[in-house]
């Protein structure tokens, strides 16, 4: 192929990326610049960025007066990282289990642990909090946890274990021979070996656990466990809705799970693993 | 010491038999060959030696004492795996000293210990390099000092030399060799390839479909070998097989190596035609086609001309010809 043919497929494909990417951002890019814009602006003229005129910080004001919203922050973020942790952690030693041992029934926990991504964790949202009464756990962010754990697990077991038995059998071995504990093989080889699957898994635990409004609404409506998609909500009201304060807690809900996101992409470089083997 | 004890070993993974009552005796400081074609179970006795498969019945015993349920780590063993194994995240070093570590080991010791190996291999500028900074051939290297510094009773090699290059594959053939002299351990080697086990072995354990056909020295098998398979498999190229009522002889096929055949361009025992030549300097392979017997290949020592189509004739040495039955087994003449 000639090098002209190369650089006009790539820069067709690079045109389509960058249209996707304009389509995805556009929304996101809305709700900032509009955060920061007076309410009139914001219905005026919703797609102007913000000018001398219209440029208001009232939202944001509202936002961090209006009571508790550090609070909100803190809890989203606990509860997001603990069930992160909780769900990495047993997904990826469930994973282990069912690739690297054989037992009877094997096949049969695979399928037991994964029925759980075809089924709605909400349509036992009754059930649940009839448990989270009777353990006196209504109102605490562990209720959160707990659930959020067991929402995360199934997809996490099934593309984990997937990755797991890509884990080299001679590395294993060899550990074995050299007298590690099967819990440091699981912990110093085939983790570090599956780090780019467990941050594809905790992007896709991520985003569902901080943006969910059902549970927190449920499980932990008090003041002190209030999550901050939930804390959010008295923005929002049946006849009137403070646009700015609703945007600017957006706005500011966002950054967390970039860094988060950031945190865990940086890990998806795959270069650690090369060298292992052949 | 290291002997090791194989006693009516049997493998199972379901209602699928991979090794079917295997006795051996290995002696101590023996080098042992496991050769036999993909899916025979050596690998998979290999692994029931270091203790990485069970046992479904029978006894595996190193220095008279029953491993079964030893795990590997205690059965002082050390392997060689075909695919190096080593890991990622460590240098050679570590590589290297992370089994005397688990054993608890002072440190002064163990980089003694690490040190001494890495001269014996070769490796002392890359002890500080990790896996994915070395070739195929040092990381086999850093492989086998992993096992060294261990000073197991058995050593265990998994096809170590598949995924080398062929000049790095003789290179490396003839370290384990000097290695195996130097240290006088008992070795125990997995391959599929012949001239692996015949340069390298001790002895020879001939498997198929999870029993052994045969074991002896190399040319013991060459010279003696107790059935059509052993014949088949050892020596390279492969031992004609003729059908022998054709040539009037007894049994079922008449197996002749291709350097115990006479060829000759006016008369002979078979006549064929030449359908392919091989020169390779030193020697000349021509194969002929004579019906009812096959292909037949002949090797010829120096350098011989030959034209695809030509015919020729060519006389077995009866004195070096085996005489096979229908079973397979050899026919005592």
């Amino acid at each position: 192929m000639s090098a002209r043919a190369n650089i006009l497929r790539s820069s067709f494909a690079h045109a389509i990326l960058i249209a996707y990417t304009i389509l995805a951002l556009y929304p996101v890019l809305l709700i900032v610049i509009n955060s920061m814009k007076s309410r009139r602006a914001i219905f005026n003229d919703p797609l102007s960025l913000p000018t001398r005129e219209t440029f208001d910080l009232v939202g944001f004001h509202t936002v961090l007066e209006q009571g508790n919203f550090l609070l909100y922050f803190q809890n989203s973020m606990v509860v997001t990282v603990a069930s992160l942790f909780f769900v990495l952690l047993f997904g990826a030693m469930a994973a282990f289990a069912l690739a690297e041992y054989r037992f009877r029934g094997n096949l049969l926990m695979a399928l037991y642990l994964a029925l759980g991504i075809m089924i709605p964790i909400r349509l036992g949202t009754v059930a649940i909090l009839e448990i989270m009464v009777a353990a006196n756990l209504v109102n605490t962010l562990t209720a959160l946890v707990l659930v959020y754990t067991a929402q995360g697990l199934p997809l996490a077991v099934f593309i984990l274990s997937e990755f797991m038995r890509q884990v080299s059998d001679d590395l294993k071995n060899a550990a074995r021979i050299d007298g590690l504990s099967e819990y440091r093989i699981f912990f110093t080889i085939a983790l570090p070996l599956v780090r780019p699957a467990l941050a594809t898994v905790a992007v896709f635990t991520m985003i569902p656990i901080w943006n969910d409004l059902w549970f927190p609404l449920i499980l932990a409506p008090g003041e002190s466990t209030k999550t901050l998609t939930l804390g959010s909500q008295i923005f929002l009201g049946q006849y009137v809705t403070n646009w700015n304060a609703v945007l600017a807690a957006l706005t500011l809900a966002i950054f967390p799970v970039i860094v988060l996101y950031l945190i865990f992409s940086r890990q998806l470089i795959r270069g650690i693993t090369k060298g292992a083997v052949k | 010491m290291g002997n090791l004890t194989l006693d009516k070993v049997c493998k199972s993974f379901g209602t699928v038999d991979v090794i079917r009552e295997v006795d051996l005796a290995v002696n101590d400081g023996e080098f042992c060959v496991f050769v036999g074609p993909s899916g025979c179970g050596k690998s998979t006795l290999l692994r029931m030696i270091a203790g990485l498969e069970d046992i479904t019945s029978g006894e595996v015993k190193i220095d008279g004492t029953v491993v079964n349920t030893t795990p590997p780590s205690q059965r002082e063993i050390a392997m060689v795996f075909q695919s190096y194994a080593l890991y990622p995240h460590l240098n050679v070093r570590d590589n290297m000293g992370l089994g005397l570590k688990q054993a608890g080991q002072p440190r002064a010791q163990i980089a003694q210990t690490v040190e001494r190996a890495a001269h014996m291999l070769d490796l002392e500028s890359y002890l500080n390099r990790r896996p994915a900074e070395l070739s195929g051939g040092q990381r086999q290297r850093v492989a086998i000092g992993r096992a060294i510094v261990r000073k197991p009773k058995l050593f265990l090699f998994d096809e170590p030399l598949s995924n080398l290059d062929a000049a790095l594959r003789v290179q490396t053939r003839i370290e384990i060799a000097n290695l195996h002299r130097e240290l006088g351990a008992t070795m125990i080697y997995v391959t599929h390839d012949q001239v692996e086990a015949m340069t390298l072995a001790d002895r020879i354990v001939v498997l198929r479909d999870g029993r052994i056909e045969q074991v002896g020295a190399p040319m013991e098998l060459y010279k003696n070998p107790a059935n059509e398979f052993v014949a088949g498999f050892i020596g390279s190229p492969k031992m004609n097989f003729l059908d022998a009522p054709a040539l009037g002889v007894a049994g079922k096929s008449l197996g002749i190596r291709p350097e115990h055949l006479a060829l000759s361009r006016d008369a002979g025992m078979i006549e064929g035609r030449v359908s392919h030549v091989e020169q390779l300097g030193g020697e000349t392979l021509i194969y002929l086609r004579a019906d009812p017997h096959g292909l037949i290949t002949v090797r010829l020592f120096g350098e011989h001309a030959a034209e695809v189509n030509d015919r020729a004739f060519v006389t077995p040495d009866m004195a070096r010809a085996f005489h096979f039955g229908a079973d397979g087994q050899r026919l005592s003449m």
